[in-house]
């Protein structure tokens, strides 16, 4: 078990790094081409304590959106769940707001609330991310059996109490397969918006620094304290999973 | 209220409205079942026996005619009856015990959690399950699964018991064995019941009426009384009496299809 959650995962990464690092030190890259992880690891002792506030920016702004996007995406995924004609009302509008890329709203966000950063940051994390809750809890919902709401109405249960001891856990496993996809998209929302932005918070904004000063190892080492943070989000949700849904998963 | 039929079901017509226009599925349906009685009802499919036991159980309203459930008329869902369907709908999320006891989370009782726990327990080892009570539903086999669900059906002391082919996914031996357990459970568990069924010996061996309805729209097309009161064995199915009735059964059911005409070629001299 420690073996295989632990160990292995924990392997793959060393190897990883040590590939990279033979990598860049055998095609002889400079720096400003292509890292290698022995390079970040000044950067990040140079930038400790702005690493440490800006990945606590990013962290809770995208907690924050995902947060949002599970709770709006969860309540609109009940309206179109339960009724055909919401459902058919607003899956077009829906998949249309989808399709834009939200690279072309940030802008026009940072710009409708100029000033309001948080605000702005945690509203595009949301936008970019409530999607998939809203349409694995529909499908979840419609698709539910009529025999297993059968086996409460008969008894004259309410919708609510249906809903609460049948529907809702039956979509739970579908839930977290798009909480997986969602968390993900959050991360990837407020990073666009931190960027954008000339406000100064977040990796983004840390990104975007190494960027300006030219100094490549600190745009690399942004990138992988981005990766940290969207592992950790990402085994969240699984425990997450795990400890509500866990009935699902078979091993 | 002795004489008064339990479940009465009376003069029913039912339609529902479609995409490609209205489909009647009931026209006029008359059943009743005296208390403690045990009503079988086989016709062909798609003929709307499901649409009837949706409507006995409250979920759905006739268009004309009325049921009533023990003198009272059925305008909604009720927690005196008690439901099974083919696919026994166990919730994965609960073990086998807690399933069991759904029905009494939803229903008034006055009685405690720990009283509760035990009538399930009870019911489970009534039905063989004894032992498997902290199980998940995906670790029974089928016959398991609806062993575990006629149990949920009978938990809250319904007096009405609505199957809806409750063995029809199941293994010819298995169903047997099912049959019995019927038998077991109907002597020791007291319920008026309405068993929808596509297989004929099952009718027979297990409710004291069958009725055949006809095809869409469906109407009680013929009515048998089976002569046999109590538990019965396999071995009953094999009697010239069984061979009878089946005889008579098989036929009504070829006129209800529509492939034999309304004559009387199999019909008992
Ligand atoms: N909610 C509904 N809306 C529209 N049509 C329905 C609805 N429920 C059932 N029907 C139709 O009514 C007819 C009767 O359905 P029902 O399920 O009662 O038949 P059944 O006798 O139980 O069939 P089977 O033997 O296959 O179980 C079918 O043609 C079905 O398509
Ligand atoms: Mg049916």
């Amino acid at each position: 078990m420690f073996v295989h959650k632990v160990v292995v995962p924990v392997a793959a990464m060393v190897i990883f790094l040590l590939f990279w690092e033979a990598l860049v030190w055998a095609m002889g890259w400079p720096n400003y081409k292509m890292a290698s992880p022995s390079d970040l690891w000044p950067a990040y002792v140079k930038y400790a304590d702005l690493f440490v506030i800006n990945s606590w920016q990013t962290l809770w702004r995208t907690v924050a959106g995902l947060g949002l996007a599970i709770i709006f995406g969860t309540l609109l995924g009940m309206v179109m769940g339960f009724s055909r004609i919401m459902r058919e009302a607003l899956y077009p509008l829906l998949v249309g707001f989808n399709a834009v890329p939200k690279a072309t709203v940030v802008p026009i966000v940072a710009l409708m609330f100029v000033g309001a950063h948080d605000f702005n940051t945690v509203l595009i994390a949301f936008m970019i991310s409530f999607f998939p809750i809203a349409v694995s809890v529909s499908i979840g919902l419609s698709t539910l059996e009529p025999e297993y709401r059968d086996i409460l109405a008969a008894l004259g249960a309410s919708k609510v109490t249906i809903f609460w001891k049948i529907a809702l856990p039956k979509t739970l496993p579908e839930f977290f397969g798009a909480l997986k996809v969602s968390v993900t998209l959050a991360f990837i929302g407020t990073n666009l918006m931190e960027i954008v932005s000339p406000h100064g918070r977040g990796l983004g904004a840390l990104f975007d620094s190494g960027k300006t000063n030219s100094d490549y190892p600190l745009m690399f080492a942004v990138l992988i304290a981005l990766a940290a943070l969207g592992i950790l989000l990402y085994y969240v949700v699984i425990a997450l999973e795990k400890a509500l849904a866990g009935w699902a998963v078979r091993d | 209220m002795s004489d008064a039929p339990l479940i009465d079901i009376k003069n029913v017509t039912h339609t529902f409205q479609t995409k490609s226009g209205p489909l009647q599925v009931l026209d006029d349906l008359n059943i009743s079942v005296r208390e403690g009685g045990f009503c079988a009802v086989v016709g062909p499919s798609g003929c709307g026996k499901s649409t009837l036991t949706r409507l006995v159980a409250g979920l759905l309203k006739p268009d004309e005619g009325e049921v009533w459930l023990h003198g009272e008329r059925v305008k909604s869902p009720r927690s005196t009856v008690g439901m099974a369907f083919q696919n026994p709908v166990l919730l994965e999320w609960r073990t086998i015990l807690q399933n069991v006891m759904l029905p009494m989370e939803i229903v008034p009782t006055k009685t405690t959690k720990k009283q509760q726990e035990e009538r399930a327990r009870y019911l489970l080892a009534l039905v063989g399950l004894e032992g498997f009570e902290d199980k998940r539903p995906s670790e029974l086999s089928g016959g398991m699964r609806q062993r575990a669900s006629l149990c949920r059906s009978l938990v809250h002391q319904p007096d009405v018991l609505i199957l809806d082919e409750p063995f029809g996914a199941l293994d010819a031996f298995t169903r047997e064995d099912l049959w019995q357990t019927m038998h077991k459970v109907k002597e020791k568990e007291p319920f008026t019941g309405l068993l929808i069924t596509h297989d004929l010996r099952e009718s027979i061996f297990l409710a004291d009426q069958v009725v055949v309805l006809s095809g869409r729209p469906a109407r009680a097309q013929y009515v048998l009384d089976v002569p046999m009161d109590g538990p019965r064995d396999l071995e009953h199915l094999y009697t010239h009496e069984a061979a009878e009735m089946l005889t008579i059964l098989r036929h009504q059911i070829e006129i209800a299809q529509g492939r034999a005409p309304v004559g009387s070629p199999a019909e008992p001299a």
